[in-house]
């Protein structure tokens, strides 16, 4: 099994063995999904997408995209560090990411008012050390030259069923959070301060988002790739922000714009001999600029999430 | 017991390769600290994040396309600040847009890659290696001195800049009404932390620029609220840290300087964190932003 995947990937990875692209499209998917390893792969990214797109949306909503960049960017240091003491590559991505993700918790804290902000420094140098341990990790191990662009860029088919498994429970414990913290986490992130006042443990709360933003980092990033994860994160959910002021749907939406990008840049890189996480993120821009030119002064934009009144009040 | 020590301190400063590595990571840090500085007082840092992967990606589109690499990212970066400069953007750590943006451009130069390492089957794969994390012990006598001219160009300009920056920075609204072309600053600024990209690329690369711009400043933010002390220091902790980074790296060789640098400006926002915290001196920046408001408004 596992000796077809490196081979079939393998034949993927040279550019002359691109598959050809009939215009019938049933007979090319049925094509394609007859490898084991795109099967595999669009489980692995069908998992991926739903579990970045949710927490993602939240990530969005809490304006910390320079956070989740960070944690994001931190399973390329876990991925080097890993091939370099040679244990599982899972068990680094979570390890670096999460203790990114306890790192900028504890050194941050909480910002009053607007305008001048030390967070953004404690992230930057989060984000740039861990990087540079990265770097460090591919340098001491020898592999360097090709080595350094498969966490970093995505460029591996070779996903287990085992794999799938294992980033199939993961995805389930980080939706079971999200779903027990989402409605106190929805109500500190639109109102921090109303929601202090009626007892939220927002600091708490905080906190706990930050593991799960990590978490789901980690796991994203064992498919698009360490440098491009950010782009599943972040732009689904900004898309759906843009479309749609209602939570619900707008997760909904979110998870629906990173399942489409994600099934598009698998069949992409399929059969054009481009990176994965370019076909990914350039699938989730594209929808991300057509969302922004279909409500260009079509309408305002409706952020009624973002308005500094408490959920359930209306003016 | 002397004589292998003084040798070694011979060869530091001895190697050629060495003299243009202190000489561009000096210029190099120096410039990134006095930008650094604004960037954390605005709240920017996001954008250095942003223009530091725009760099890569426009290197790798010049080198896919065969055109001069070095040239092709400083286009990148300064018409990258530029547009987003003029756009409005202030490419706070909440900016989705910048975010989606420069997660697309790195994907392009991710795509740039791959043609780039398709044509030139057997080329240096290196390259890519080199704008992404840097090569400072590769830099050249003529690039070093080219660093240093492009520092000390951004050391004139942040001289006539800093103070109505500042003031644009503390209060934006007060120094509009004052006739100060805040808009304008906003642009120039940026532009001005484009070429900082672009010159940090080469020395520490593009994916470790925001370290020598958010590291020293926000240690220098930290450690007092006085504004020119405050960029004076971040300029001074930046320097220190390439110093001892490279050095470190001079005598460990199985370290890369790049890590080095880093570890040395991480370990002084820590120290510069912890000694805060533990003797009780926290800048109150609250307080003096107040006493500095109305010093400008006095004087504007």
């Amino acid at each position: 099994m596992s000796g077809s995947v490196t081979a079939a990937s393998g034949i993927l990875a040279t550019t002359a063995a691109n598959p050809p692209w009939s215009w019938n499209l049933a007979a090319d998917l049925h094509d394609m999904l007859g490898y084991p390893f795109m099967v595999n792969a669009f489980r692995a990214g069908t998992i991926v997408a739903i579990v970045a797109g949710v927490v993602g949306w939240f990530m969005v909503l809490r304006k910390q995209t320079f956070a989740g960049h960070t944690l994001a960017v931190s399973a390329f240091p876990g991925a080097t560090a890993a091939a370099l003491l040679g244990i599982s590559a899972t068990i680094g991505y979570f390890a670096f990411s999460l203790a990114a993700a306890v790192a900028i918790a504890i050194v941050s804290r909480p910002t009053r008012g607007n305008g001048f902000s030390e967070e953004s420094a404690v992230v930057g140098v989060v984000q740039a050390f861990v990087l540079a341990c990265g770097f460090l990790f591919a340098y001491l191990y020898k592999g360097f030259l090709g080595g350094v662009n498969a966490p970093l860029f995505g460029s591996s088919f070779a996903i287990t069923n085992a794999q799938v498994v294992a980033l199939g429970s993961f995805g389930a414990a980080v939706l079971a959070i999200l779903a027990i913290i989402g409605r106190p986490l929805l109500f500190s992130s639109v109102d921090a301060d109303v929601a202090a006042a009626r007892g939220v443990g927002v600091r708490r709360l905080g906190v706990v988002f930050l593991i799960v933003l990590g978490a789901a980092a980690a796991e994203a990033s064992q498919i698009a790739g360490a440098l491009l994860v950010f782009s599943l994160l972040v732009m689904p959910a900004a898309t759906a922000q843009r479309l749609t002021a209602r939570p619900l749907s707008s997760i909904a939406l979110t998870v629906g714009f990173g399942l489409v990008a994600t099934w598009g840049g698998l069949t992409l890189a399929y059969f054009e001999p481009y990176p994965l996480g370019f076909c990914i993120s350039s699938f989730s821009f594209g929808g991300y600029l057509l969302a922004h030119l279909s409500t260009w002064r079509l309408r305002r934009p409706r952020q009624p999430l973002a308005t500094p009144h408490p959920v359930g009040v209306t003016t | 017991m002397t004589a292998p020590e003084t040798l070694m301190a011979a060869g530091f400063f001895g190697q050629p390769f060495m003299q243009h590595a202190l000489l561009a990571g000096t210029a190099t840090a120096l410039a990134a600290g006095l930008t650094g500085y604004f960037l954390v007082l605005r709240a920017q840092v996001f954008t250095s994040d942003a223009l530091g992967h725009v760099a890569y990606a426009g290197a790798l589109g010049a080198l896919a396309f065969g055109f001069d690499p070095a040239a092709g990212l400083l286009i990148a970066t300064i018409a990258t600040a530029c547009a987003m400069a003029g756009l409005g953007l202030r490419a706070r750590p909440d900016d989705v847009a910048i975010g989606s943006t420069f997660a697309w451009i790195l994907g392009l130069g991710s795509f740039f890659l791959t043609l780039y390492t398709t044509r030139h089957s057997g080329a240096n794969s290196r390259a890519n290696v080199t704008y992404l994390f840097g090569s400072i012990f590769g830099i050249s006598a003529s690039q070093a001195v080219l660093v240093t001219w492009i520092t000390l160009g951004v050391c004139v300009a942040m001289a006539v800049l800093a103070r109505p920056l500042l003031f644009a920075s503390l209060d934006e609204a007060v120094a509009a009404a004052r006739g100060v072309p805040v808009r304008l600053l906003g642009v120039a600024f940026l532009a001005l932390v484009g070429v900082v990209c672009a010159e940090s690329t080469q020395a520490v690369g593009g994916l470790l620029v925001l370290g020598l711009i958010a590291a020293p400043a926000g240690a220098a933010h930290r450690l007092t609220s006085r504004p020119y002390l405050g960029i004076l220091l971040s300029a001074v902790i930046g320097v220190g840290a390439m110093w001892a980074g490279l050095a470190f790296s001079f005598y460990v060789p199985t370290v890369p300087p790049s890590f080095s640098i880093m570890s040395a400006a991480a370990l002084a926002y820590v120290a510069a964190a912890a000694t805060t915290t533990v003797f009780g001196v926290r800048a109150d920046h609250a307080l003096r932003r107040n006493v500095w408001r109305s010093r400008l408004h006095l004087s504007a």
